[in-house]
């Protein structure tokens, strides 16, 4: 847990030629986007800069000469390139986007078919929250460096080589003068770059204190109230508030002196453009338009300057995400489908556990030595105590895990050989507590599944006793199921996971009873749809219920992990061992409301 | 328009001076700023008449001079007003916080902490926002303009005209495509929404998926947003790509514009080459200020909407009053009386508690027993006045709970909560928590009492550990203990523990039990739990059923008795029993 927190901490170089290789595969689809999008740039990174040039032109050669219909011409042209410089810088952020946010969509979907597929021992030890950010704010870093990172590094470099090309065209000598700003330009730019850095690391770092600070006490407050501490507790607040304000205001330091200091650098610009320019003018060397196209270079150049210098953090922030990412996409937590998985024709459900011992841990067994087997058609009842077993046992079986020592088959055959999928087929899990995903009551009984037709569902609520609360909501099975269900009550929501274990139709029928405890007009629509459930196919039943285990053709009594005693219900009371113990202590109060009823 | 805004009036207001001397400062970099392109223009129109290097040379130190102060203000606007921003956030957080330290518990559980600490920083920034750069660009670009415009119709009323003709179709333009926006980000973040529901929906729902072998429908489901994602944020980019490039383009058409009509005017001798440069530089002036309106307006429609929630919990009631308080109290002996207490917690929730009557004995000890959701809980939150009760009166010494100052009624309770809650600071600061100074031997106390002690000498840093995020995860148990010892360290009058050992093995209970029963000698102890062994010497024990008590005695009268008790009494030796089975 320490070092998943750690991961989200990562923020290294910007630049990682290993990740970056890895990263470029996911460019190489769209590398058609990329060449005509670095084309276009070259193209249009001129188009600007050879606007002050034909301003030179109109003044030197139009103005001067009273030529106007030449201007007009002049002008034409300017509005000309223009409209086609917008144009094609529309078209470009247009298709840098899309290729970015196709990159996006691949990655995406990939990282969730990936995780789809992890086995449930990753999910055990990842934070649900932590595998949906690598979904969504760590793939949008890369995007933005995708859309606007990479091509635009090109298009920033070409603007200031064809700003220094038409310069140095028109006047040397003048274009060194005026770029000896330049250096400091760029210096500044990027010193102020790495400032803002460091202290935005400090202001993260005090804002996260304040938050979790707030945080900590809003969840705490009636220990705060309780222990009378609102004095010290406001003193402590007004520390840690002042240290964020003095952070930030230390912030405002650097751009107030920034911001200024570019404006003057382009000031000084031009007063170097007027007093050296102004003497060639004065001797003629040189012409006023040219000193008006240089004045508008000088405004020109600090665009691509200060792209250039963010191009670092953007770096510096997808570097990270991806690094994430590639973790999570190199997590090999699967369990291994077979490779040449053995086949069933016809499933009959006859189940045998031989000598299994699981661990979630490795060597902390929570199951040990279980053997027994069920034949087909069978129903068993698994009980016992909390953490005796229970659930191991239905995990191993659909193998969501994978046993240490021994073997589970079906029908004969080691379920490790069978193709999961066909397993997983072969059985239906209903699960303690229901969960229900967001949709229709009839895409949660479907799960989306198109073979199931509509017939099936409303013959599987109407077996398990659903149908009838479906139909009186407003919009019946296609009422939208909020909030996991909350508009439901416990007893329709486990009706519904019934409803879908039926429809699926399973050879073999898993069932967690639920413990909660429900009206008796629930619970006596529950009990006879479990009946429905268990009838004709292999069952093995978490039993809560006193009725289930009454029907159960056999009962397994686990304890600590092993399988203490099997037998019937009767057969299990007069031994007078565990189960007898567990039979008074869960069962006992059933009994007795069943006889008052 | 913006009334919640308006509150902010004092805060504003206590900061006067320096936002006055922002916005003179504001008004002297921009009169400074203006003369910029006046001078670039008297250097060009003197190139033409062959003067002497010097002028130029002038007009070049004159131009410095004018940059440099302008420049020197623009420092030192943003050390006043975005400072101010920076100063009122503060006071704003602060005011926050002693506001949210007031309100009761009920807040607490009506509002999440993740909603809490949305308005603690989002909506405060945004109004942070408000009052620095949306307040600073407002006043900067309004006197920018109307300097700008002065000086161009003075040079040129005519070249004014046609410069400025595009300016207005750019605010239109940035007015338009922002409200457009709008409306496609509003679907696009729907989209975000949903494809994060979805991710998160498949990731815990995943035993589901996996039984029922859904993962590759879950996968199509998936792309299929992701999909209907990238749709609708490209038609969004269709949009928004179109921003910047026309936004080049009106400012580019205006410069065209003075080029040609100011460059026909020098043909016809009527303006000078000057003139024309300086509007050129005009221009570039003026186009943020066209841009930033939108910017701008959209920013205080936010700010707004984030006071307007931020109103909403100031104006939330403190309930726990002092009106009635007797300041003379000022000790307590542990008393207690309930006297026809019923409470619930809203007029159109069921009543939790029905008319409770008892007493309690100052160095008595007394327990709570039953099932979940009987109302234990909401009964001794009623002592520290966590919550006041609906009807009747909780009474201690006699006195009731209302009229007692409240600081002295929950020095004397020591509470030990269900869930053992600790801050992330050292294990000692936490025992000592209660207490305003540091107290070794106090400490070793109550860890002594609280069976915490062994515990501590495993840690390598002992009492210093420290705890939570950014140190060790306690267990469940050790975190209860430690809660225990935070109690026992505040030297209460009354001791409650609200099932604090529910973590805690019954041998290290046991243990503690028997020490506790020494130090709560001649003081009052409340006990609510589950299990019999915790509650079975208590002097009495009173079983609560339906926010009544409905059985009342000692450990070996309620067991005669045959109730609710004594069956959970036999419940928990069979337990105990199957525990003890191999």
């Amino acid at each position: 847990m320490a070092e998943a927190q750690k991961d989200d901490e990562i923020l290294g170089k910007a630049y990682d030629a290993k990740l970056m290789r890895r990263l470029l595969q996911y460019v190489k689809p769209y590398k058609k986007y990329v060449i005509i999008a670095i084309l276009m740039n070259i193209l249009v990174a001129a188009l600007g800069p050879v606007r002050p040039y034909l301003t030179k032109i109109a003044f030197d050669e139009n103005i001067k000469n009273g030529d106007f219909h030449g201007l007009l011409i002049i002008c034409g042209i300017l509005l000309a390139s223009l409209i086609l410089q917008a144009a094609i810088q529309y078209f470009l952020t247009y298709y840098t986007e899309l290729m970015g946010q196709k990159i996006v969509y691949d990655l995406r979907v990939q990282i969730f078919s990936h995780v789809q597929k992890l086995a449930l021992r990753y999910f055990d030890k990842t934070p649900v929250g932590r595998t949906v950010t690598r979904v969504t704010n760590d793939v949008d870093s890369l995007n933005e460096m995708f859309s606007s990172g990479i091509v635009s590094v090109f298009s920033d470099i070409f603007v200031i080589v064809w700003i220094f090309i038409f310069m140095f065209a028109m006047a040397w000598d003048l274009s060194l003068v005026t770029l000896a700003v330049m250096p400091v330009l760029i210096y500044a730019t990027f010193l102020f770059r790495k400032k803002v850095r460091e202290i935005y690391r400090d202001v993260r770092l005090h804002l996260a204190r304040l938050n979790s600070y707030m945080q900590e006490r809003v969840t705490g407050m009636n220990v705060v109230q309780i222990f009378s501490k609102e004095k010290d507790e406001f003193q402590k607040f007004t520390a840690i508030n002042n240290d964020n304000k003095v952070v930030n205001i230390k912030s405002i330091f650097y751009y107030a002196v920034f911001f200024p200091a570019v404006e003057m650098l382009s000031v000084i610009s031009i007063a170097l453009i007027i007093w050296y320019g102004g003497g060639e003018v004065i001797q003629s060397r040189l012409t006023v338009g040219v000193l008006i196209a240089f004045f508008q270079y000088t405004e020109m150049f600090w665009r691509p300057v200060r792209d250039l210098s963010e191009k670092y953090n953007i770096l510096q922030t997808a570097m990270a995400s991806s690094e994430r990412i590639f973790k999570l996409l190199d997590d090999e937590t699967i369990i291994k489908n077979p490779d040449k998985p053995a086949q069933l024709p016809a499933v009959l459900g006859e189940i045998e556990f031989k000598d299994v011992w699981f661990a979630y841990n490795p060597e902390d067994y929570v199951l040990r030595n279980v053997s027994f087997s069920i034949s087909p058609g069978e129903t068993i009842a698994i009980v016992g105590a909390t953490g005796a077993g229970k659930t191991s046992i239905i995990n191993i079986l659909t193998r969501f895990y994978d046993i240490a020592k021994g073997s589970i088959t079906l029908d004969g055959i080691d379920i490790r050989n069978l193709d999961m999928r066909d397993l997983r087929r072969y059985i239906s899990i209903v699960l303690q507590d229901v969960f229900l995903f967001s949709g229709t009551i009839k895409s949660n009984i479907n799960l989306g599944n198109e073979k199931i037709t509509d017939e099936q569902i409303i013959e599987a609520a109407k077996t398990v006793g659903a149908h009838k609360f479906i139909s009186q909501l407003p919009n019946g099975y296609e009422e939208i199921v909020k909030e996991k269900g909350a508009t439901l009550s416990v007893g329709q929501k486990q009706l519904i996971s019934f409803a879908r274990a039926l429809a699926y139709n399973p050879q073999i029928l898993i069932l967690d009873e639920a413990t909660s405890s429900v009206d008796t007009e629930t619970e006596q629509l529950i009990q006879h749809a479990i009946e429905k459930l268990l009838v004709g196919r292999t069952s093995i039943v978490i039993a809560h219920r006193l009725s289930t285990i009454q029907n159960a053709d056999k009962i397994l009594v686990m304890h600590k992990g092993e399988l203490k005693e099997i037998g019937t219900h009767q057969e299990l009371l007069a031994k007078r061992g565990i189960y007898y113990r567990l039979y008074q202590l869960q069962y006992k109060d059933q009994e007795i409301r069943q006889s008052i009823a | 328009m913006f009334r919640n805004l308006a509150h902010l009036k004092k805060y504003f207001i206590r900061y006067k001076t320096k936002l006055v001397l922002g916005i003179i400062f504001i008004l002297g970099s921009n009169l400074a700023n203006v003369y910029i392109p006046i001078n670039v223009m008297q250097s060009i129109d003197s190139f033409s008449k062959q003067l002497d290097i010097q002028v130029i040379v002038n007009l070049v130190i004159l131009l410095l001079i004018a940059a440099t102060i302008s420049n020197v203000f623009r420092f030192f606007i943003r050390q006043t007003i975005i400072v101010v921003s920076r100063e009122i956030e503060f006071d704003l957080r602060q005011d926050f916080w002693t506001h949210i330290q007031k309100l009761p518990l009920r807040f607490f559980q009506n509002n999440s902490t993740g909603n809490i600490m949305s308005h603690a920083t989002n909506d405060i920034a945004a109004v942070r926002m408000y009052v620095g750069p949306a307040v600073m660009y407002t006043i900067d670009n309004g006197i920018k303009f109307i300097l700008t415009f002065a000086v161009m119709i003075s040079l040129s009323p005519i070249l004014t005209l046609y410069a400025l003709l595009p300016l207005p179709l750019l605010s239109f333009v940035v007015y338009f495509v922002m409200k457009k926006m709008h409306v496609k980000y509003t679907r696009i973040q729907e989209k975000i929404s949903d494809l994060t529901t979805k991710a998160q929906e498949s990731f815990s729902g995943i035993r589901v998926i996996k039984s029922y072998e859904r993962e590759d429908h879950e996968i199509k489901e998936y792309t299929k947003e992701s999909a209907e994602y990238l749709n609708r944020k490209m038609d969004q980019v269709k949009l928004q790509a179109m921003f910047m490039p026309v936004f080049f383009m009106i400012a580019g058409l205006s410069a065209i514009i003075v080029v040609l009509t100011g460059g026909n005017m020098v043909i016809n001798k009527t303006l000078s080459i000057g003139v024309i440069v300086a509007f050129m530089l005009f221009l570039v002036d003026l186009i943020w200020p066209m841009i930033s309106f939108g910017w701008v307006a959209n920013m205080i429609q936010q700010a707004d909407a984030s006071m307007k929630r931020l109103l909403k919990i100031f104006n939330e009631p403190y309930e726990i009053s002092n009106e009635d308080t007797d300041y003379s109290m000022q000790e307590i002996k542990g008393d207690i009386e309930f006297k026809n207490v019923s409470f619930r917690y809203s007029e159109n929730l069921p009543w939790i508690l029905k008319n409770l009557n008892f007493k309690i004995k100052h160095g008595q000890t007394i327990a709570f027993v039953g099932h979940t959701g009987v109302g234990k809980t909401s009964l001794i939150n009623l002592l520290p006045r966590l919550y006041d009760v609906t009807e009747g009166q909780v009474k201690i010494d006699g006195h009731d709970v209302r009229k007692i100052p409240l600081e002295v009624l929950r020095k004397n309770i020591g509470l030990v909560p269900q869930e053992a809650f600790l801050f992330s600071d050292t294990l000692e600061k936490n025992i000592l928590y209660g207490l305003e100074t540091e107290n070794q031997s106090l400490v070793d106390k109550v860890s002594g009492i609280s069976q915490l002690s062994k515990d501590v000498d495993s840690f390598p840093l002992g009492y210093q550990t420290i705890l939570g995020e950014r140190g060790i995860t306690l267990s469940g148990g050790q975190k209860q203990r430690s809660t225990l010892a935070r109690a026992l360290a505040v030297d209460p009058k009354i001791l409650i523990l609200d099932d604090s050992f529910s973590a805690v093995d019954t041998n290290t209970e046991e243990e503690i039990l028997k020490k506790l029963k020494d130090f709560m000698n001649d003081r009052t102890s409340i006990i609510i739990s589950h299990r019999i062994s915790t509650v079975k010497d208590s002097d009495k024990i009173f079983v609560i059923d339906q926010g009544e008590i409905v059985e009342e005695g000692n450990h070996e009268e309620l067991v005669a008795k045959g109730g609710i008790y004594s069956d959970l009494n036999t419940k928990q030796l069979l337990e105990k029993e199957l525990l003890e089975m191999n």
